[in-house]
């Protein structure tokens, strides 16, 4: 290995004043500029930022795959000394997988849904000329090495047959199929749940140590950098903010972007005074099972299985679970939108379980939900004004007063109120999320369920929309559901918390307790498998 | 797999029933047969001698059981105006119909399918929107102005006569065919720029699959899934679309004796032609249900 004066390794990969251009209508000039960084041989180098960042951009300018409308305006990229052929050239088939493979956020959606597993890793090895009587073989060799169960089962299975964590795997074993140099790993686990995303991560990991692969992992959360990086390189729109080591820049951050990012993996548990004692809603022992289809298809499926909650006036209480856990089953059942098998709902003293018509129709301007896609959750068609608006006016405000009191909201959500006449598509995600809690609080709720509110957000906007939740509660007095995956979202913003796994509730208790001595083991594998707990716990100890 | 294939298969026999029952009522609420087979100014006498003839006094549930009981021991019934069997009519128009239906078919498919999938790959060049305006006309176009003009062209420029059944099967099959080889084309385009924006086919390209590959295995059956479904659809707008070709080029075909048969009031002939149009219909949309199982495994799966 060649050796430079200074005695270190000669790097790998050699990002030097890379700037990639935008199209002319962007939000600015370049997508990233001057970027420079190197990659030794077995390191791990976290790329991070928010989206918009750019940071996806260099890892498909290393692949050479940018399109035409992100030219290359200058810089050099070196892999092994040698200079990348320019983007999109026919020598990068010799490049990718071969030397650099690239794994992508959402594992399921990038393998083939018509193709099985074997074949799609077949084909890797194929177009890259190993004999055919050598690729199964293979396939399944690599298949072992990420440790999937019955490999041969699963060559044979096609993507939408395997969980979120397996197609990962096997999208892994892909890029490993040709012992590449570099594996470009871009937002890998953030699709995944935490215990699925800690698996992956320990994946990576040993199969750094027994490959000397390099990993460039780009990611936006700083709890996964805290756990795998060796160097740390962060991007705000398109810059090079900060580079340096893992260590250094988790614990000692110069830039303020930086210590943005980090901040949001930890938020503080904020300073409350906590509600009354007002019951607003109680459920005790209800039960939901989805029914199978008629020709015997889908089989039933029991979402939620006795459980029990009670919610107070001004509380925020967090049920947190990971996918197919039935938390947002549960929040369907108080929300009446799905029948309960058995059990009661009482809200306000009053049994809710058994309602329909005008009084359905009543309550439910006392139970508002935000939902986890800003983007889905507002008809592009109606002006903001007239989504707020609406609900008002269905139950019986005149026209002009909703209106008046929509741009009240819109003020107090942190927009303008004469923003009020445009629609959704002109609003960043963030904001579409203020306007739905907007629009939630025009009927003035009792209850707000919120699901998965901020999971679709960037961290630090993640933080202003929480600030936000907690502000307009001290203001309106509401009582909170917060639905979510995310540990550090619900340690930030609940009073109460409720683990919910596979229908059931399996631990209740104050955040604060819950957090420092969870009973039930599946809480303490959770707060294990949550990246980046061990650097808070750190923190928090400093 | 075993519900999906009996779910459609039950769908199927109740679409016929369904079809049955409603061509039954419509033909003998839309005026008296007998009347329209006698001349207008015959007695009232022999217009119920007729009637009598064919059962049309009896009550009309008893009408309709001895219909679909017939139906069933494949008596279609026979032919007032040529006094055969109706299927042996039908029969001796059949192969006539099936040249000119298919033809069309395989035309709007070969032509449309790889000019939709070119535009797609070259988006935004002049030759998708060349495809885009071409497929904008061939969908608008009316097939009998556009058979009407054909005919019209080539008799007065090169002379020939286009119609009849010793012409070339291909001027009508185009005529028949163009409409469907417009949303072909247009359906295909979207459909191969849905898929060759999709995840897995940067992460193909990740892997080194070169670029034909990419299309010709994965762009390409994900991006039929959806045609199926247009093919086994555009089936009636060819079969609507014959009953006209056949009568602008004089083609000696089943749609030419659904119109004549509709003119004369050929009862039986017509009732039994919609049943055929109907039946054509269910096979094909069976067809295509059971072609998903074979392309798409997740329908496979469930």
């Amino acid at each position: 290995m060649a050796e430079n004066l200074s005695g270190a390794p000669a790097p790998l990969l050699s990002i030097r004043g890379l700037t990639v251009g935008l199209p002319a209508d962007g939000d600015r000039p370049e997508a990233v500029s001057e970027v420079s960084f190197d990659i030794a041989p077995g390191e791990t180098v976290c790329l991070v930022g928010e989206s918009g960042s750019g940071k996806s951009v260099i890892g498909q300018a290393i692949l050479g795959m940018l399109p035409h409308a992100l030219p290359v305006l200058s810089g050099e990229v070196h892999l092994d000394d040698a200079p990348l052929p320019p983007q999109r050239d026919p020598a990068y088939g010799a490049i990718r997988s071969a030397q650099v493979a690239m794994i992508f956020q959402d594992a399921a959606a990038s393998l083939n849904p018509v193709r099985t597993i074997g074949a799609q890793l077949a084909e890797v090895l194929e177009v890259h000329g190993v004999p055919k009587r050598d690729r199964k073989a293979r396939v399944l060799d690599v298949l072992r090495a990420v440790a999937l169960p019955e490999p041969e089962r699963i060559a044979k299975s096609y993507p939408h047959q395997l969980s979120g964590g397996q197609a990962q795997r096997a999208v892994i074993a892909g890029a490993l199929l040709l012992e590449p140099k570099l594996l470009i790993a871009d937002e890998p686990t953030t699709a995944l749940d935490v215990t699925t995303q800690a698996e992956i991560l320990a994946l990576i990991a040993r199969l750094k140590a027994e490959h000397g692969l390099s990993v460039l992992f780009v990611t936006h959360d700083f709890g996964v950098v805290a756990e795998i990086a060796d160097r740390v390189v962060v991007m705000e729109k398109g810059v090079q903010v900060e580079t340096g080591r893992a260590a250094a820049v988790l614990h000692a951050p110069q830039h303020p972007y930086t210590k943005k990012l980090i901040a949001a993996v930890t938020p503080a548990p904020r300073e409350r005074e906590t509600g009354g004692t007002d019951t607003i809603l109680e459920a005790t022992d209800i039960d939901l099972t989805y029914r199978g289809g008629l020709f015997g298809g889908r089989k039933a499926l029991h979402a939620v299985k006795g459980a029990s909650l009670r919610i107070e006036a001004g509380r925020t209480v967090a049920v947190v679970g990971e996918s197919g856990s039935g938390k947002s089953s549960l929040a369907r059942c108080l929300l009446r939108l799905e029948e309960i098998d058995s059990g009661s709902i009482r809200f306000k003293g009053e049994e809710i379980s058994k309602l329909t018509g005008k009084p359905l129709q009543h309550l439910r301007k006392s139970l508002q939900v935000v939902l986890q896609d800003p983007y889905s959750a507002l008809d592009p068609r109606q002006t903001i004004r007239a989504a707020i608006a609406e609900g008002p006016i269905i139950h019986g405000t005149p026209k002009v007063e909703a209106h008046a009191q929509a741009a009240e909201l819109l003020e107090l959500v942190g927009l303008p109120a004469q923003a009020g006449g445009r629609y959704p598509q002109e609003f960043s995600g963030g904001q579409r999320q203020r306007i739905c809690i907007a629009r939630a609080l025009a009927l003035k709720p009792d209850l707000l369920i919120a699901d998965e509110a901020v999971s679709a957000l960037d961290v630090s906007i993640q933080a202003q929309i929480l600030d936000l939740f907690a502000d307009m509660q001290k203001r309106f007095g509401f009582a909170i559901l917060f639905i979510t995956h995310d540990l550090a979202v619900a340690r930030a913003i609940a009073d109460d918390i409720l683990v919910m796994r596979r229908g059931e509730i399996v631990e209740r208790g104050p955040a604060a307790q819950v957090f420092a001595s969870p009973a039930h083991p599946y809480t303490a594998d959770l707060l294990a498998a949550a990246p980046g707990l061990d650097m808070f716990a750190k923190g928090d100890a400093a | 797999m075993i519900g999906y294939i009996l779910s459609r298969l039950i769908r199927a026999v109740a679409t016929l029933l369904i079809t049955v029952t409603l061509v039954f009522l419509f033909i003998r609420f839309s005026g008296d047969p007998a009347a329209a087979l006698v001349p207008p100014d015959a007695p009232q006498e022999v217009i119920d001698q007729y009637a009598r003839a064919m059962g049309l006094d009896q009550p009309i549930w008893v009408q309709y059981t001895g219909y679909v009981g017939g139906l069933l021991q494949g008596d279609f019934g026979f032919s007032i105006h040529t006094g055969l069997a109706v299927e042996e009519v039908f029969l001796a128009r059949l192969p006539h119909t099936l040249e000119l239906g298919l033809t069309a078919l395989a035309m709007a498919i070969a032509i449309g399918i790889p000019v939709g999938a070119i535009a797609a790959i070259r988006r935004g060049s002049a030759l998708d929107r060349f495809v885009m305006a071409f497929s904008v006309f061939a969908f608008a176009m009316p097939n009998f102005l556009f058979g009407l003009l054909m005919i019209l062209i080539a008799a007065l420029v090169f002379g020939t006569f286009l119609g009849g059944d010793s012409a070339s099967v291909l001027w009508p099959a185009l005529t028949l065919g163009l409409a469907a080889m417009g949303s072909f084309a247009r359906f295909t385009r979207s459909s191969v720029l849905e898929t060759i924006n999709a995840p897995y086919m940067r992460a193909a390209e990740a892997r080194g699959v070169p670029f034909r590959l990419r299309l010709i295995r994965h762009a390409a059956p994900n991006a039929a899934i959806p045609l199926v479904t247009l093919i086994g659809l555009s089936l009636g707008a060819l079969v609507a679309g014959s009953v006209v070709t056949e009568q602008v080029f004089a083609w000696p075909g089943v749609g030419q004796l659904l119109v004549r048969s509709v003119a004369t009031r050929d009862l039986a002939q017509v009732q039994f032609l919609v049943l055929v149009v109907a039946f054509t219909m269910v096979l094909a949309n069976l067809l295509v249900d059971f072609l998903y199982l074979l392309i798409d495994p997740r329908i496979r799966a469930s």
